[in-house]
């Protein structure tokens, strides 16, 4: 586990120093990469283990990018942050606490309207309250220092993920997503257990969508709200494998990279390629990579 | 004011529920939780839209066209994808459940990206039947009544053929008891697939309905399967009484939070009431109390 651990630090560390070595163009697509592997770890610290599908992604991401905007005329940068992260901890608190006591299909349907719904209630607030739609948000933030800051958050984000994994809450967690009878009888409380990891995933996803708006300029609720964030953290976590630890990360690097390929090369068709791409890994590799070369592997053992 | 706003309610509601009732079917005989439904809908809407703007075909016509088109792929596209899901979970509820929201989530994208790929993003609607005709004194557009008559039609239709016939009894057999339907000598596959095939018949049918009086967009698919979905919640799974009698209310509560408060918050009524009935009634206002 050290082992791990020093691993992962110099690669951050080398990641980090990389923007004084590296052109625009490599270091917006660093940016990139990075974002998808915070918002895929998070994703899958609560949607892997419990199997509970969060489709908010989006919400929760689009909330962060909004916050930042509104509020960054008004205070310093960290205290956007912090601002963020506590709304962001709301909101996953009331979604939470309304559908997580239920059956998981019921978290399943809130949650996919939910980035349509809050969507609505900003755009109506704004247009009837405060008459302004659409916000210009001038930081003066490099992308480097955005780079930095997902680096941190990322760091935080693996170090919670492993903490869930190997402590007793990681094994509460999977005993729920294995079977939530069982898991009551054993003394485990449910709805807490869920909640508490549902918040702190939902806090880091509304993070990362503050720490990215300042790339946006121009935001307003039909930008940053959009459903696409929510699939593309899904198939990601999904490729690499949502109950591995470095398997969301996995997953997001190449996905990534796909996503500006196909974005680049087919404009208008990337959706219905991306939407292809995403049935292929539910069906091939429901596990995940990870999982997959485990099963080539053990198979070829016995061969 | 009061009226119009209660006629058009009713209209709107009666759509819903016919919506509601595809998406039932699937969800309880197939036991798929189909979240590319309302894609499905919006895409009939837009073969209505061409059909009438391109070759002058009454949506009345369409309907009747696109309907059984609809059961074949629907039929189709069960058995090439939701049947090996089910195939692969093995009977376990929970795993087809997750893997069926995973799959129809990506179909989701592919459809809602073909129809942006060929009509753009904008919204888009006809003008069919838009004389008003005089109802209790108010006027109300032709198209309206025609829609909510048709609803009616289907939703009755639907409900003897599912309560009176036995094919109707099979698939209602299914639906309660997939583990011993083979006992009595159930096809539940050849069930689920004929459950799965009418769903998608019936979205096709709602968006036909929807876009003789409704303008729609190729990302507004997203929106009818929320509705449907909570109105299924809210009716209680599998029952199809109450999915018509929740799809009414829904119709009525968002038509008057439009008129009365604001057109915008249309989408937060939809999801106060689901918070409501989760957390007052789980099992549905008309499904009975589990255990």
């Amino acid at each position: 586990m050290w082992l791990q651990a020093v691993i992962a630090g110099v690669v951050l560390a080398g990641l980090a120093a990389a923007p004084f070595f590296l052109q625009a163009y490599s270091i917006g697509l660093l940016v990139g990469v990075a974002s998808a592997a915070v918002l895929a770890t998070a994703w899958a610290m609560f949607s892997g283990p419990t199997r509970y599908v969060s489709l908010a992604t989006a919400a929760f991401y689009g909330v962060g990018a909004y916050v930042a905007a509104a509020a960054a005329d008004s205070m310093a940068w960290p205290f956007v942050l912090v601002l963020a992260g506590a709304i962001g901890a709301v909101m996953a608190l009331v979604v939470g606490l309304s559908t997580l006591r239920l059956a998981g299909i019921y978290f399943v349907i809130f949650s996919f309207g939910l980035a349509e719904l809050v969507r609505q209630l900003i755009t109506w607030y704004e247009v009837n309250i405060t008459g302004t739609l659409g916000r210009y948000l001038f930081v003066d933030l490099q992308p480097r220092h955005i780079l930095w800051q997902l680096l941190a958050l990322f760091a935080v984000t693996i170090a919670l993920s492993a903490w869930v994994h190997r402590g007793r809450i990681g094994l509460a967690l999977r005993v729920i997503g294995d079977d939530e009878a069982v898991a009551a009888h054993c003394g485990i409380n449910l709805a807490r257990t869920k909640l508490l990891l549902f918040v702190a995933s939902g806090t880091i996803i509304t993070l990362t969508g503050a720490i990215m708006s300042p790339l946006w300029v121009y935001i307003e609720p039909a930008i940053v709200f959009d459903p696409t964030v929510s699939f593309m953290t899904v198939i990601m976590a999904l490729l690499g494998g949502a109950n591995r630890l470095w398997g969301p990360t996995l997953g997001a690097v190449p996905m990534f990279l796909v996503f500006e390929w196909l974005g680049a090369n087919f404009p208008n068709h990337s959706l219905i390629l991306l939407g292809l791409l995403f049935i292929a890994v539910v069906f091939l590799l429901p596990n995940g990579v990870l999982a997959g070369i485990d099963d080539l592997r053990r198979r070829r053992a016995r061969a | 004011m009061l009226l119009t706003t209660l006629i058009f309610g009713l209209v709107l509601g009666g759509s819903y529920a016919l919506i509601a009732l595809g998406l039932s079917l699937q969800y309880g005989v197939a036991r798929i939780m189909n979240l590319a439904y309302g894609e499905v809908l919006i895409a009939s809407a837009f073969a209505a839209f061409v059909m009438f703007s391109a070759h002058g075909l009454n949506p009345v016509w369409s309907l009747l066209l696109l309907v059984p088109a609809g059961y074949v792929v629907s039929a189709l596209l069960y058995q090439v994808m939701m049947r090996p899901l089910a195939a692969r979970a093995g009977g376990t509820g929970g795993r087809l459940e997750v893997d069926s929201i995973l799959a129809t989530f990506g179909l989701l994208f592919v459809i809602q990206g073909v129809m942006l790929a060929v009509f753009g993003g904008n919204y888009h609607s006809y003008s069919f039947m838009s004389q008003g005709v005089d109802v209790l004194g108010r006027p109300v557009a032709a198209n309206r009544l025609l829609a909510f008559a048709l609803s009616v039609v289907i939703g009755a239709g639907l409900y003897l053929w599912l309560t009176r016939t036995r094919l109707g009894l099979s698939l209602r057999a299914v639906a309660l008891s997939p583990g011993s339907a083979p006992l009595v000598g159930l096809d539940v596959n050849r069930v689920a697939r004929m459950g799965f095939a009418l769903g998608g018949a019936l979205a096709v049918a709602g968006g036909v309905v929807i876009s003789m009086y409704q303008t729609f967009s190729a990302s507004y698919g997203v929106v009818f399967t929320m509705k449907a979905l909570v109105i299924v919640i809210m009716g209680g799974v599998g029952n199809l009484m109450g999915a018509l009698i929740a799809g009414l209310m829904l119709g009525l509560i968002e038509t008057f939070v439009a008129v009365y408060l604001d057109p915008g918050l249309t989408m937060a009524a939809t999801y106060a009431l689901f918070l409501g009935v989760l957390l007052w009634r789980p099992q549905g206002l008309f499904g009975a109390r589990a255990g």
